[in-house]
């Protein structure tokens, strides 16, 4: 008896302690079997307010079914469950996504939804998600409420922020909070107050908030939006300038990435390499045949094929380069401009064997998980590749500066360069240097390759996108000078986005061609040119 | 009298020959496509005639660039640049007579224009549908722009490679230009759908026989004004500055004074090739601009001789009929050839194949004097046993 009391109590403990959550879970129910029985859309639509009321986040992917029309009644027994597709299809439990059995198509009716009824579907989830569990969710939510403000979610919000510990997201829901009073009838105080946050935000979402408080209010608060727009204005510009550049920099890293095996080849050695581009194609797609056999044979690896690729495309594109200089340029040296007809010719006969190899389409270049994604600093959104182009460019630029002075390669290249029959007496075997040489440049041509792979399209006709761009940057910065070529890769890639938004993006860089042109009347020789006393024919 | 003109002036019987066989292939060919029946066997089909004519276009254009770069040393990038300018300004000729018969029927507006819902020409197309105007436009445009660069690039001195990476730069800038609709120039589909010319139907077989001789006669022309500049003393000059620009400007010439005159003279040719051209394929696009065009013309060049004028006529009436051969034939391996000549022809054949001929022959000439020479030195011992060593 007394042990049957015992049991007793640790039951009702136990019932007690579950009734709530068993409570809470069939009032839900109630409520969701609500929709066999409605008769029209807005029966529907408090239905939906009802389950938003709630704020329970078990009901979103049910909310989400019925917006999508997959939310169904079998028609025996009135029961509602979430059921995709045709035919005969699965019954879904609409509360835990449990299948609990299947029916025809026939068995069922379809709850009706209509365009109303699907946005208050949309904010019911809204509202429902800045209560969710994960606080990027909660984040996102609010972010979309900022950007849709919605007086109604006013209370969800508050409520919301009431309870929110993270300070970022407690952050964004007070900027959901003041644009929703913006569009509500609350005191002019807190619309005040209002102003306030959403003038520090500064985005363009803010701006078209206050020009629409700024229209719509009068006296005071209308000064004050007024004055909030210029401030926002500001701020606005002012990332736009950053955004600028970044993207700005982006570029100039693709370009940099693109001429610097050029500023070996041609600024070093004074080959007019117009295989170059072709260089970088080889190095794309020997990514591209990396990552097919690691996804054929040890898709593990995936993440790690561009670091496996690297040096084969060095090697690749190296030993063409090695190839064509053992095999054309050395013939051709002491004639620049005949150099460039067999170095174009070269080009035409790499690109048509990569298309009768891998055929004329795009290959697809994967990407590997590290660098997808993107993060913010303000207003700024820098995607990891773009920001891994940037450092690897930087990264290869000064390795290539360290080899040039540092090792006893370099020091042979330079002293060959400088003076060819004194660096051969000196007993440096010239041509080996020159081979290495034309061969590291194009090497390197190769990895710049893999890193383009990330970002354009691998096809034949890649190199040729480069080619041009390749030069003017040399050109423009210097021929001979590595600096040049850092500071000619960034200043035209920063002046092309800065003249985009003005001019369009053709018409930008067309502008800079047109400048490259005036600039070399001014100085022939680049921006960083060498000094000497030499003078041709 | 022509003939008095020509040979007083002292044209070489060589240059002569030439421009007589590019004057008879502009009586005979048209001659047999229109005078003979489909059915004889030297009857010359009209597609071929079309072919022909595109090809002495293109032999003007390679013509062209030898001026500057054969005879000059000016290596330009940037010629197809001048060719697809004259082709443009013929194009607007005919786009504008085509008139109301468009697919949209609009009297003034070409169709590209109605279709970007564009209300009036812009003043840059007024003057288009008089011919004399065209053919000013066609000679102007390359030449003024030619005028302008050079003027630029020659008096800072801008030379050699630096040089051709901006005719190069240019070429592409004015690409990227033509591709945008606002331009005005039909963007990416360019200009087509060509009606007449001068009032005769395009289409005609009488009309492409009269395209192909007046391609002919120009092509006769850039002959004659070829060889009377670099047979002149300016000539001279000319192959001065090539061979050592400082040296003549130290002996107080001005070298870009003489470059701008070979290179504007130049341009204008090209522009008359373009203008020529168009009207014969029917269509004028910014592909035109694209810098591997204008690298093919100085394959040609390159592949015929530079620095003769038989040799760029012979490299791109070669070329071309090799690329229509292969191109049908073996597309794969068009490329490859194509390729594989520059590398070829730039190794083993600097001075081409008119240029290399050419060389044999005076060698070999040389050889006949020495061996006469020989002789006579041999006659002479005899005649008087003391003498030479």
């Amino acid at each position: 008896m007394r042990l049957f009391g015992k049991i007793a109590v640790a039951l009702l403990v136990v019932f007690s302690a579950l009734a709530p959550a068993l409570a809470a879970d069939d009032s839900l129910r109630d409520i969701v079997s609500g929709f066999a029985d409605a008769r029209n859309f807005s029966q529907t639509e408090k239905i939906v307010t009802q389950l938003g009321k709630t704020g329970d986040p078990a009901v979103v992917p049910l909310l989400e079914a019925l917006g999508e029309g997959d939310l169904r009644v079998r028609k025996e027994d009135r029961a509602v469950f979430i059921a995709k597709g045709k035919g005969t299809v699965t019954l879904l439990d609409p509360l835990t996504r449990e299948a609990v059995g299947s029916a025809t198509e026939r068995e069922l009716t379809k709850i009706k939804v209509n365009n109303s009824l699907r946005r208050s579907i949309r904010d019911t989830v809204g509202g429902l998600a800045l209560m969710a569990a994960a606080p990027e969710k909660r984040k996102a939510a609010a972010s979309t409420l900022f950007a849709n403000p919605d007086p109604a979610a006013l209370d969800a919000i508050e409520t919301a922020m009431a309870a929110e510990k993270d300070p970022a997201v407690a952050e964004s829901m007070a900027a959901a909070r003041a644009a929703a009073i913006v569009y509500s009838d609350r005191p002019d105080i807190e619309k005040s107050a209002a102003i306030e946050i959403i003038a520090g935000i500064g985005s363009r979402d803010a701006l078209a908030l206050l020009s629409s408080l700024e229209a719509r209010s009068q006296g005071e608060l209308k000064e004050q939006a007024a004055a909030a727009i210029a401030r926002a204005n500001r701020t606005l510009a002012f990332w736009e300038m950053g955004q600028n550049v970044w993207y700005g920099i982006s570029l100039g890293s693709v370009l940099l990435l693109a001429a610097i095996g050029l500023a070996i080849t041609f600024g070093v050695m004074g080959v007019i390499n117009m295989a170059h581009g072709e260089m970088v194609m080889i190095g794309a797609y020997v990514t591209f045949v990396v990552q097919e056999l690691i996804r054929t044979s040890a898709p593990g690896l995936f993440d790690w094929s561009l670091a496996i690729a690297l040096p084969l495309a060095f090697l690749t594109a190296g030993a063409a380069g090695f190839a064509i200089e053992r095999g054309v340029i050395r013939f051709l040296y002491g004639r620049p401009l005949e150099t460039l007809l067999a170095t174009w010719g070269i080009s035409l006969i790499l690109q048509q064997a990569v298309r009768t190899i891998f055929g004329p389409t795009n290959r697809e270049v994967g990407t590997p998980s590290w660098m997808s994604g993107a993060f913010e600093i303000g207003q700024i959104t820098i995607t990891w590749n773009r920001l891994s182009i940037v450092i690897f460019a930087l990264a290869v630029f000064f390795i290539l500066l360290w080899a040039l002075n540092r090792t006893s390669f370099g020091l042979q290249m330079r002293a060959v360069t400088q003076n060819r029959r004194m660096a051969a007496s000196m007993g440096i075997r010239t041509p080996m240097v020159d081979a290495m040489t034309f061969a590291l440049g194009s090497g390197i041509a190769g990895i710049a390759g893999v890193a383009l792979s990330q970002i354009d399209n691998v096809s034949p006709n890649l190199g040729q996108g480069y080619i041009i761009d390749s030069f003017m940057v040399v050109v423009f910065g210097g021929v001979g000078n590595l600096w040049g070529t850092l500071v000619g890769a960034l200043t035209l890639g920063i002046a092309n986005k800065f003249l985009e938004p003005y001019a369009g993006a053709v018409l930008g860089k067309i502008l800079v061609l047109v400048f490259i042109i005036l600039f070399i009347q001014k100085r022939p020789r680049g921006l960083f040119a060498l000094k000497g006393r030499a003078v041709e024919a | 009298m022509i003939s008095r003109y020509l040979f007083e002036n002292g044209l070489s019987p060589r240059i002569l020959a030439l421009v007589a066989v590019i004057l008879a292939a502009a009586i005979i060919l048209p001659a047999l496509n229109l005078a003979l029946p489909e059915s004889h066997p030297l009857h010359v089909p009209t597609y071929m005639i079309s072919l022909i004519g595109k090809y002495l276009t293109y032999a003007l254009l390679a013509l062209s660039l030898d001026l500057v770069w054969g005879f000059c040393g000016i290596l330009s990038l940037g010629h197809g640049a001048f060719f697809a300018l004259g082709g443009y300004a013929m194009g607007m000729y005919l786009m504008r007579q085509i008139g109301p018969r468009g697919v949209y029927g609009n009297p003034l507006l070409p169709d590209f224009m109605v279709f970007l819902n564009w209300k009036e020409l812009p003043w840059y197309w007024s003057g288009f549908d008089q011919f004399w105007f065209a053919a000013l436009m066609i000679v102007a445009v390359p030449g003024a722009l030619a005028f302008v660069f050079g003027w630029f690039a020659f008096r800072s001195r801008v030379t050699g490679v630096y040089l051709s990476i901006i005719t190069q730069a240019m070429t592409f800038a004015l690409m990227l230009a033509f591709f945008r609709n606002d331009m005005g120039f039909g963007g990416n589909n360019g200009l087509t759908d060509f009606k007449d010319i001068l009032g005769f139907d395009i289409q005609a077989d009488t009309t492409r026989a009269g395209l192909l001789a007046a391609s002919a006669v120009a092509l006769a022309l850039g002959v004659i004004v070829t060889a009377r500049i670099t047979g002149s003393s300016f000539g001279k000059l000319l192959i001065a500055v090539r061979d050592a620009e400082s040296r003549t400007r130290f002996l107080g010439y001005r070298p870009e004074m003489v470059k701008l005159f070979a290179f504007t003279t130049s341009a204008v040719m090209a522009g008359v090739a373009g203008a020529l051209y168009v009207p014969q394929v029917g269509i004028i696009n910014p592909g035109e601009f694209a810098p591997a065009n204008s690298i093919e013309v100085v394959v040609w060049t390159a592949i015929g001789g530079r620095g003769t004028i038989i040799g760029p006529i012979v490299g791109a009436l070669l070329v071309n009929a090799g690329k229509s051969w292969f191109t049908g034939a073996l597309p794969e391996l068009w490329l490859f050839a194509l390729g594989g000549l520059f590398v070829l022809v730039t190794l083993f054949l600097p001075k081409g194949i008119v240029g290399t001929l050419q060389e044999i022959a005076a060698s070999a000439s040389e050889r006949r004097k020495a061996r006469k020479a020989d002789a006579e030195a041999v006659d002479g011992e005899q005649a008087s046993p003391v003498g030479a060593e």
